[in-house]
């Protein structure tokens, strides 16, 4: 009982449990990182030096990781501008559903895209119907495509979080002034856009960097190589497992750098809820009004078309009936979702309340450690943590809480970007009159942080638990005998002919995902309202 | 059958000795343990006989399935491996980690003799591009006609770096043109729509008509006949040919169920587990069974020639014919 109390006080109160719980989380995903790396060397016979093909996987990954971001990040700004300037009827849903192009599992959401842009989708044959010849999404033209589809969202979700920060007097008072577009954008939208930016660029550019099933789906051939594909071949196919560790130190190596030149600049991170709509938007006039219009209908059918063809076509897979095994692999999904979210949860906020009691460059450095691990091949940290353990214990019945592990540590960049700023802003704000009052330990965290930190928190957890339900990756390298995941059952009906009941369980995943994450997301924000 | 009493006997004395049910580990690919797969039936039947718990391990496809066993090295908890194919056995040879099958197994149904030490058949195929007829009425009937086709016609293949059709495909064209592979990689590269990781993309890519043929097996009409009542797809017969794949299984050097293995190894060829093959991993039994092949499989292609280039020249071929392939589309 007192060591209970004692650990829940070092997660969320005083600083010197504070750093012991930092130091111990960030040795916890520095130890993972290393063993999975070291366990792989040591099992390599030797280092083979890396061929001209995997420096052309180099470029190819920065070329296609940096369209995807340019291009997210760009198109995401009128889209959030419209979505905050605006206020029409079905926008809260539309901002719960932004979520779920990111919650996709990869498979489905390629089916979908494909279902509207392939060459026998809707686009393709409207274009045919008009005599004109048909476009072929694949190569980088479709690469970038789908991670626009997968990350606009994500971004869009993120520059609104900067929205949400500006003060409502500021809007206020640039009303009075009567602000034009130009100077509501230099003086309202600049400032917010230069701090998230960076972030968002980064954040889309190592997700697009690490993805690995859409370039293969949609690259049309060898040209399109990515580093992690590389990977993938030096593990499966030659069993080279020096030069696997090589290329996954070579892309923690560019994320790394990547992240260090974007976030130099020490660029506050804003983070907030998603701003209601406000009531009028300094700088209004009728021509942005049609601007937005137009922005939000081309969106809505750029992500939505696909989803709706994923729904239509799940919805006739589930009529004609799912093979047996539905059921148990939905609750090994849920499982591992929720473990996941657990975990990383509780790993965000150690690693947070530690991080914002450093020093601002220390601060950093300990956030790119994070950062780091969205530059960390899963393939790589999944085997080399798979072979460590088989050393040591039964891999079989670690399986799952190994997936559910690998899950959050792939997710704790993403909880720590949300939760860092806004501790950051707490401890600066109530800390001195908190510290004045003694306040400590649980009392602390449940009248000071918690108010401010559930929103984010929520997100952060619902995110995880999305991500972790459509994960195929880790599970699919150790499954133990009789155990499926959903995406894991999806995945073998598709390798069994049946591509219907492949659909109807890409829709039941697809409503887990979104379930998972519109539950949290929601208690987040009623307990930061309470 | 082989040596029913020994091996019955061997097996009866392991789970004697162990004073408790013997448990025999298989590692396999993902299909072949799903529910509409081959396994459950197989583990069910062998559970009657062998007095031993049968426990599948899915481990990915076949070329997954060889990594898994070397990254576990001599600590693998495998007893038997199920699911390697003629690309694969000579590295998996190689690597010492399995143990010769001591079978003599009884005449086998497959173009070609088999007298490999370590592995033993169960079921195969001929790779071959599936076309759906009601969008292709007529489907090339060579590497030739395929790379004359006209232009609009695509195809969809699987990368060999990840996919064992994939790989059968650089091995086909390999066997069939040898020194002129290049040229037809070459002819082929416009028509190649995309490259997939794994079977199963490709051919859901396929059936939603994103591609007008996709490498698959001569068996796969099958499925959709005898599963779907849908005669509409069909496999072009090639003039030069069509590589085989041999799907065989294998026993770990050192595992402590060698008499169990050995025995699984044995009922993988009988009658009953035959039988169960064709109509769940939809491939041609290793022996045909006793009640023939089921209904449907005699609307397939059966190719004029069989290919299939020696297992052991496979391992000096593969990074060649990888390198032209890469070289090829890489255009």
């Amino acid at each position: 009982m007192a060591r209970g109390a004692l650990a829940i006080s070092a997660v969320f109160g005083a600083a010197k449990p504070a750093t012991f719980v930092g130091v111990a989380v960030l040795s916890v995903v520095l130890g993972l990182l290393t063993t999975a790396l070291l366990a792989l060397l040591i099992r390599a016979p030797g280092l083979s030096a890396l061929t001209p093909g995997d420096w052309a996987a180099v470029r190819f990954t920065l070329l296609q990781a940096t369209l995807s971001a340019f291009f997210s990040v760009a198109l995401a700004v009128p889209l959030a501008r419209a979505l905050v300037r605006r206020r029409f009827p079905g926008r809260g849903l539309a901002l719960t559903l932004l979520g779920a192009p990111f919650l996709l599992p990869v498979l489905v959401a390629v089916l979908g895209l494909l279902a509207v842009w392939g060459r026998a989708g809707l686009a393709n044959n409207g274009l045919a119907a008009r005599g004109l010849p048909r476009v072929e999404p694949y190569g980088l033209g479709g690469i970038v495509m789908a991670h626009v589809f997968f990350n606009l969202p994500l971004a869009t979700r993120l520059l609104l979080q900067g929205w949400a920060r500006v003060p409502a007097a500021h809007l206020r008072l640039a009303l009075q002034l009567d602000f034009g577009p130009a100077a509501t954008f230099r003086w309202i939208e600049r400032p917010v856009l230069a701090a998230v930016l960076p972030g968002a660029f980064l954040l889309v550019f190592l997700l697009a960097m690490s993805s690995f099933a859409v370039v293969l789906t949609l690259g049309g051939g060898p040209s399109a190589t990515t580093i992690e594909l590389a990977i993938y071949e030096a593990l499966r196919f030659d069993f080279d497992l020096g030069r696997a560790v090589q290329l996954a130190l070579l892309q923690i190596g560019l994320g790394l750098g990547i992240a260090l030149l974007l976030l130099s600049g020490g660029v506050a991170q804003p983070v907030g809820g998603v701003p209601a709509a406000v009531s009028q938007w300094p700088g209004d006039r009728a021509g942005l009004r049609l601007l937005d219009g137009a922005v939000l209908t081309v969106a809505a059918l750029f992500l939505a078309a696909p989803l709706v063809l994923v729904v239509q076509r799940g919805v006739a897979g589930l009529a004609a009936g799912l093979p047996p095994g539905l059921w148990s692999a939905l609750f090994t999904s849920l499982w591992i979702a929720l473990a996941a979210a657990a975990l990383t949860a509780l790993g965000g906020l150690g690693l947070a309340q530690w991080i914002v009691r450093l020093g601002p460059r220390a601060a950093r450095m300990a956030e790119s450690v994070g950062l780091l691990l969205l530059a960390a091949s899963p393939f790589v940290l999944g085997t080399g943590l798979f072979v460590a353990l088989s050393r040591v214990a039964d891999p079989f019945a670690l399986a799952l809480p190994l997936t559910a592990v690998l899950n959050a540590l792939l997710a704790l960049p993403f909880t720590l970007r949300l939760l860092v700023p806004p501790l950051d802003e707490v401890e600066r704000r109530f800390g001195p009159l908190a510290d004045s009052l003694s306040m400590r330990g649980v009392d602390r965290f449940r009248r000071v942080t918690l108010p401010v930190l559930a929103r984010p928190l929520g997100f952060a957890m619902g995110l995880t638990a999305a991500l972790s339900a459509g994960d195929l990756g880790s599970i699919a390298l150790f499954a133990p005998p009789g155990v499926e995941t959903l995406p894991l059952y999806m995945y073998r009906l598709m390798g069994a002919y049946r591509l219907d009941a492949a659909e109807g369980a890409a829709l039941v995943l697809l409503c887990l995902a979104l379930a998972l994450f519109a539950v949290f997301d929601r208690v987040g924000s009623r307990v930061s309202r309470a | 059958m082989i040596r029913p009493s020994a091996v019955a006997l061997a097996a009866l004395l392991s789970s004697g000795a162990a004073a408790q049910t013997p448990t025999l580990t298989v590692y396999t690919y993902d299909s072949f343990v799903a529910d509409w797969g081959p396994g459950p039936a197989l583990e069910t039947a062998f559970e009657e006989t062998c007095g031993c718990d049968l426990v599948l391990v899915a481990a990915g496809d076949g070329a997954a399935l060889l990594s898994r066993v070397r990254l576990e090295g001599a600590r693998t908890r495998a007893d038997v491996v199920v699911g390697l194919d003629t690309t694969l056995t000579a590295e998996a040879a190689a690597t010492g980690l399995f143990a010769p099958h001591g079978l003599t197994p009884p005449p086998l149904d497959l173009p070609g003799a088999w007298d490999d030490p370590l592995f033993l058949p169960y079921d195969w195929g001929y790779f071959a591009f599936v076309h759906d007829t009601t969008r292709l009425a007529e489907a090339p009937d060579s590497f030739e006609a395929l790379v004359a086709a006209p232009d609009d016609l695509r195809i969809v293949i699987q990368d060999p770096r990840s996919s064992t059709p994939g790989l059968g495909l650089l091995m086909w064209v390999k066997a069939a043109y040898g020194a002129d592979a290049p040229r037809i990689w070459a002819g082929l590269a416009p028509k190649i729509l995309t490259v997939t990781k794994g079977w199963s993309e490709a051919y859901g890519l396929f059936l939603d008509g994103e591609a007008d043929m996709v490498l698959s097996y001569t068996t796969s009409p099958a499925y959709h006949l005898i599963a779907e009542d849908d005669a509409t797809k069909s496999a072009a017969a090639f003039s030069e040919g069509h590589y085989m794949q041999i799907e065989v299984s294998g026993l770990i050097a050192g595992s402590e169920q060698a008499a169990l293995g050995q025995s699984f190894l044995d009922f993988l060829l009988s009658d009953r587990a035959q039988a169960v093959l064709p109509t769940t991993n939809w491939m041609y039994p290793a022996r045909t069974p006793e009640a023939g092949l089921p209904a449907g499989f005699e609307t397939l292609i059966t190719p004029e020639r069989a290919l299939l280039l020696p297992a052991e020249t496979v391992p000096g071929l593969k990074a060649e014919a990888l390198a032209e392939w890469r070289a090829a589309l890489s255009q």
